[in-house]
């Protein structure tokens, strides 16, 4: 069934532009991605920041959003690399901040324009960074609009 | 646990492992970082209870081997969080007699 849907959504995907729905992290990642950037929040997608938003954060992982996320050198090279190889090109995914935050791009805010401010502080999500607080398959990487359930307000439309 | 607990033994012979201080330091609020006073704040008070990231609100697996059965396996993974942990929370290192001790409340009990 999925399978003979999905030359539907493509073509609807096609359609609208700035649409993007899938964000699975690509295979071939090294396990260290999933065992030690995955272990305090989800595995973020590579392609939600640029190759320099990648470098800083990978740059400053002893100060890293108020935690520390050191590694040895080694892992931390392999990971870096493998950021950067998969990174966004697009400018509208430069984070902002320090190290970057890939919730402040313009692409991110533009996606979630119409979440209510109140939402972002409701105990159950704590953070933007929380992607599956609101995005059930995020850790599989689908953010399907149909799939989108937001503590307080349900459903998505 | 048995590698912790022998190095406490050598920094202070006679040392005996205690489920009751390991119980001590999992709840202890050291007020140490604001957003993560104690063990608690992203492991709950329940150790067998799936926990919480207090900043980034992922789930944890429960940290105690009886529900969780792969804790306390990996003796690089649990000193590598041991040392993250630690030093967010306590603001310093454990000690290995802390370690012994925690290990042990979380395993057996108090
Ligand atoms: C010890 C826990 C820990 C580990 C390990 C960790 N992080 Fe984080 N990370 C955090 C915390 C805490 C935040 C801040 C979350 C917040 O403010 O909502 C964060 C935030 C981030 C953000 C910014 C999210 C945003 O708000 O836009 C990025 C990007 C990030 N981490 C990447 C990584 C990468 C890459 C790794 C692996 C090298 C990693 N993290 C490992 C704890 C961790
Ligand atoms: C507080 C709830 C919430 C959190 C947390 C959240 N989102 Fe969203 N997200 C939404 C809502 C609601 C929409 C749909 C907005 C709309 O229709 O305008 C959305 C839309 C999206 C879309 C577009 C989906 C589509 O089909 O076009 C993507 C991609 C996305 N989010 C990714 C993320 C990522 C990545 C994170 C974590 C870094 C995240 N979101 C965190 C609520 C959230
Ligand atoms: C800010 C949230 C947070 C706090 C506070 C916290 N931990 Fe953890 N802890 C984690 C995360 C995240 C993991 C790794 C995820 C996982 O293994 O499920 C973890 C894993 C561990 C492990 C690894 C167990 C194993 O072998 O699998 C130990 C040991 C540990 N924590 C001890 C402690 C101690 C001791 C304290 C208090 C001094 C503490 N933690 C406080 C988030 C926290």
């Amino acid at each position: 069934m999925r399978h003979i849907l999905i030359p539907f959504f493509s073509a609807a995907i096609l359609a609208l532009p700035a649409h993007a729905d899938r964000l699975p992290v690509p295979a071939g990642a090294p396990p260290a991605f999933a065992a030690e950037c995955g272990s305090c929040h989800l595995p973020f997608p590579p392609a939600l920041l640029t190759a320099p938003d990648w470098k800083r954060v990978m740059a400053s992982l002893d100060k890293h959003y108020g935690d520390n996320a050191s590694l040895d050198e080694k892992t931390r090279r392999e990971l870096e690399d493998f950021l950067v190889r998969h990174a966004a090109t697009d400018r509208r995914k430069a984070g902002a901040g320090d190290p970057p935050r890939l919730t402040e791009s313009a692409w991110f805010r533009r996606e979630h324009r119409e979440v209510p401010q109140a939402v972002w502080r409701d105990a159950r999500v704590k953070s933007a960074a929380n992607c599956a607080a609101c995005h059930p398959r995020a850790e599989a990487g689908s953010y399907s609009e149909r799939e989108i359930v937001v503590p307080g307000l349900g459903k998505h439309k | 646990m048995e590698t912790y607990a022998a190095e406490a033994a050598k920094q202070a012979p006679g040392y005996q492992p205690s489920g009751e201080r390991g119980a001590a330091l999992y709840s202890k609020r050291f007020g140490v970082s604001e957003k993560m006073p104690a063990c608690t704040a992203c492991h709950t008070e329940t150790p067998d209870q799936a926990g919480r990231h207090a900043v980034t609100g992922k789930a944890i697996k429960p940290l105690g081997p009886r529900a969780e059965a792969a804790r306390f396996t990996d003796a690089a993974k649990t000193e590598k969080w041991f040392r993250r942990n630690c030093s967010e929370v306590v603001g310093r290192e454990c000690s290995a007699a802390e370690k012994a001790d925690f290990i042990l409340f979380l395993t057996e009990g108090k």
